[in-house]
């Protein structure tokens, strides 16, 4: 190897590393970071990013070199140079990816933790939650619990599943608790502490919510994109997530879990308001659903069932409308979907 | 003097050059025939049709996407397209296709006449056209529409007829696979002819033994999950029914259990056939030929271990999703290993850049694509992230249209001349990669920024400020859709009128280019005795010494030029 083919090899690995620094926090993919535990995946995904497109550039670019410079000349019919292998830089190559897949993992691992994945006491204390029986005790989950926070009934363990408290929060109650209800299409919030039932879903700012994850019928999945949070409802199986909306402002809910025809319009909004409008809304909707409270059921059952009717095409539309300069005109020429009630509730 | 001297028959005493070798007609294609070549071709063939069918499908869906209102099918039938796309494509696509491949080329790369079991064989194959045509019938009586996974309990209020079928022909298409498997494991380790230990195989048999050994591990497993399914569904019991207190997550174990192992079953084979391509077209040895045989066991057996990543966001506790999100990164070590080992190949070589190099180049560069976002999928704070979003749609797609899909289609240019003894046209070849390889990119791109934005995947609906990116996936897919054309047309003539190709039009050293092109009935006459490794490209080989190349130790990899 000449020294020009090393130079020249060094600054080719010098631009894919600037290059790569670049992209990794210019990429611009991801949407805006609405909570504490995005901006934690936000960190982790450029990571990868500029890990990912560092590797991307020295494939293709290898192969775009190769493909260049390595032509076969039409009348040449000799073999290329025998070259079977080479210990010391496949070691290279096998060493480098398993370093970098370590990093990522322990570093995954951290803003796992720091999320509050590891959170013992997760999904424990609800009512109904399921029980899951472990053999002898706590020993699937003893390398990664802490002893001092087992739980104190060796046959029966309640599984953390989903995102619990951050560590900083941890034993400690939620601000807030909202039990999140997914059926077949729409997602139901229930305020358990002022017994407000609504079809979005409304959080003060900077405060520790926890959201108990229920499903109906079918599976179906919560999701914020804006939090980067997302959990399976299960049927059967409460699950929950714990997290701390920063920035105020309203948010899509979407349904990432199939779940029938009509998943694509499982849709919702969450709202996050300054704890002054937080708390007006509550007051509003207390006066609300405690004006009548004979009839309270009925409308419960009303409400629930008006947000599980599938929407027509222009009403899942609708609230988009301005954004694509649709028409109201447009949208009642767009052919109405068929409602389809739920069975659970119509029976 | 290099290879190209060197005597292209395999035995001394003529090979199968004698010139009466029989002849295949073209109604043996259509009989239950026990011959390995003709159950590849029928594999191959077979499968191709049911690529077409899926991509009508795919073509559907997007049009169906290129709106965000449900406005070319109901959503219903939607969700139909969506579960038949991908179950069709899965099994009745890539899973065969691979299936054909090594069908027609294990045993002419090991020197024998035939499988191990040739009649086992044919009936492997004939199970797939009723798996087929069953699941194609459903859409006169009803779509299965839950999805290729049958999440219970979807799957089980979705329409008893659909489920019921889609369950009897994967059932029915499993089996087949398992079949298959056992073929290739024997005829690998038992019909070697005896000059040719493991370490001088072809890298395509070791891909197809780590590819036998997922199939013989996952496929019962997946099949005991639909029986039990099927059991929920038709006789009401609750094994995975929450309402009569079974649990819809043990459904999902059992299920990627084998359909995670499943990618790996779809992909090694392509795998195989890359070290098979590149080393040819590259005119150099294959780099590292041990690291690239034993990573496609060291990727088998991981597969094995890493199936609850999809289940991330499911009912799995934190534990669990730590095991596997670092089980699936190591993963990446011996797919690292597979890629720098191909680069590695053709670096310093001399490429021919024909339509078999362009779809193995092309392999590698979409293939990395899908390989450094399956690192960030395990990542699990991430995956939560995405998870169930057309980011995960990208993914999949890079990983088996630009590695399954490109791996076949250079695999068939690469053997089609010893298929049917004459080649295909190589302009067409070349603008069916580039159509290929620009509608790929076009269509799957941009569904990775989809997918980060926050749309969700298997919808009929979206949210509009998704609609100019789905325009262009829709753009993407019309011309992968088109893309197709100039294969098929060259396939088919070329079969008829292509220039009559010779035994071995490309110099290539491994055992399948030593008998005539279409091999004869039995492929080799008497038993061929190794002259060379698979990859001795280079070698200076001495003509009064034809068998000393095979005495080196080719295999080993880190050996020194000679």
């Amino acid at each position: 190897m000449n020294i020009p083919t090393s130079i020249a090899t060094m600054l080719a690995g010098i631009l894919i590393t600037l290059l790569s620094l670049w992209y990794g926090q210019n990429h611009g993919l991801m949407p805006i970071a609405a909570s504490d535990e995005a901006t934690l995946v936000d960190g982790l995904f450029n990571t990868m990013m500029t890990v990912g497109f560092g590797l991307f550039l020295l494939v293709e670019g290898t192969i775009l070199i190769a493909v260049i410079k390595f032509r076969r000349k039409p009348d040449d019919e000799t073999d290329g140079p025998h070259i079977e292998g080479n210990i010391p830089l496949e070691i290279v190559w096998t060493a480098i990816p398993a370093v970098i897949v370590l990093m990522i993992s322990v570093y995954s691992f951290d803003v796992y933790g720091q999320m509050g994945g590891f959170d013992p006491e997760a999904a424990e204390g609800m009512p109904g939650v399921t029980q899951v029986a472990m053999l002898g005790g706590d020993e699937m989950s003893a390398p990664l619990i802490d002893p001092s926070q087992a739980h104190p009934k060796p046959h029966h363990h309640m599984m953390a599943v989903g995102v619990g408290a951050s560590p900083d929060r941890a034993g400690q109650p939620p601000d807030l608790t909202v039990d999140v209800m997914g059926l077949q299409y729409a997602w139901i919030f229930s305020y358990p502490e002022s017994g407000i039932v609504s079809g979005e879903l409304h959080v003060p700012q900077g405060k520790d919510v926890r959201l108990n994850i229920k499903a109906q019928d079918v599976l179906h999945a919560f999701w914020l994109p804006e939090f980067r949070l997302k959990q399976d409802a299960i049927p059967g199986e409460d699950t929950e997530i714990r997290f701390t909306p920063r920035r105020v402002g309203d948010y899509p809910i979407v349904c990432a879990e199939l779940c029938g025809a009509y998943h694509g319009s499982m849709v919702s909004r969450i709202f996050v308001h300054s704890e002054e409008e937080y708390d007006a809304w509550l007051g509003q909707q207390v006066a609300m659903q405690s004006a009548s409270p004979d009839t309270l059921a009925q409308r419960l059952d009303e409400q629930i069932l008006a947000l599980t009717t599938p929407l027509s095409d222009e009403e899942f539309l609708a609230p988009y409308a301005h954004e694509v300069g649709l028409t109201a005109a447009s949208l009642e020429s767009l052919k109405g979907a068929t409602p389809v009630l739920n069975e659970l509730l119509s029976s | 003097m290099t290879q190209t001297d060197f005597p292209t028959t395999a035995s001394p005493d003529g090979g199968a050059h004698s010139g009466h070798h029989g002849e295949r007609k073209f109604r043996d294609y259509f009989t239950f025939n026990p011959d390995h070549k003709v159950i590849g071709l029928q594999y191959l063939v077979t499968s191709f049709v049911f690529y077409i069918l899926g991509g009508v499908l795919a073509t559907a869906i997007r049009t169906e996407l290129a709106t965000p209102a449900s406005d070319f099918v109901s959503p219903d039938t939607y969700n139909g397209l969506l579960t038949l796309h991908g179950t069709i494509m899965i099994f009745l696509w890539i899973v065969p296709a691979g299936a054909g491949l090594a069908n027609y080329l294990i045993p002419l790369m090991i020197g024998a006449k035939d499988m191990a079991f040739p009649k086992l064989n044919a009936l492997a194959f004939w199970m797939i056209p009723p798996g087929g045509l069953m699941l194609i019938a459903s859409f006169f009586l009803e779509t299965p529409k839950a999805g290729w996974t049958s999440y219970p309990p979807l799957s089980l209020v979705s329409g008893q007829v659909g489920e019921g079928i889609w369950i009897m022909s994967i059932l029915v298409l499993g089996t087949s696979s398992i079949l298959g498997a056992i073929n290739f494991v024997v005829t690998i380790l038992k019909m070697r002819i005896p000059t040719m230990p493991m370490n001088k195989m072809p890298l395509f048999c070791w891909a197809m033994l780590a590819t036998a050994a997922l199939i013989l591990v996952g496929t019962p497993v997946l099949a005991g999950a639909l029986i039990l399914l099927a059991f929920d569904l038709f006789a009401g019991t609750a094994f995975f029914n929450p309402s009569g207190g079974g649990n819809p997550v043990v459904y999902q174990h059992m299920f990627w259990f084998y359909s995670h192992p499943a990618v790996y079953i779809m992909v090694l084979p392509l795998f195989g056939t890359i070290s098979e391509v590149l080393p040819v077209h590259a005119r150099k040895p294959i780099f590292g030929y041990q690291a690239i045989a034993y990573s496609s066991l060291a990727i088998s057996f991981l597969g094995l271990i890493v199936w609850a990543h999809h289940m991330f966001t499911s009912g799995t506790p934190a534990w669990l999703r730590m095991f596997f999100m670092i089980a699936t990164m190591v993963i990446a070590v011996p797919t690292g290993i597979k890629i720098f080992g191909w680069l590695a190949t053709v670096w310093g070589g001399k490429i021919s850049l024909n339509s078999a190099m362009l779809f193995g180049l092309g392999f590698i560069a979409v293939f990395v694509i899908g390989g450094i976002s399956g690192v960030m999928l395990a990542s699990v704070p991430f995956d939560i992230h995405v998870h169930d979003t057309y980011f995960v749609v990208a993914h999949m797609h890079y990983v088996l249209f630009g590695g399954s899909v490109f791996g076949i289609y250079a695999g068939i240019y690469h053997w089609y001349p010893k298929m049917t003894g004459r080649m295909m046209n190589e302009p067409l070849g070349r603008i069916h990669f580039v159509l290929t390889f620009i509608g790929m990119n076009l269509t799957f791109l941009p569904m990775h920024e989809l997918g980060l934005l926050g749309m969700n995947r298997r919808v009929a609906m979206y949210d509009p400020r998704f609609a100019d990116l789905n325009v262009l996936c829709t753009a993407g897919s019309y011309l992968l859709a088109i893309s197709t054309l100039p294969f098929l047309f060259n396939a088919i003539w070329s079969v008829f009128k292509g220039k009559p190709a010779g035994d071995n039009p490309w110099r290539a050293l491994t055992m399948e280019w030593q008998t005539t092109s279409p091999p004869a009935i039995e492929n080799f006459e008497g038993v061929p005795v190794l002259k060379t490794g698979p990859y001795d490209y280079g070698l200076e080989r001495n003509g009064s010494q034809p068998g000393l190349a095979s005495s080196d130790t080719p295999a080993l990899s880190g050996g020194s030029p000679t």
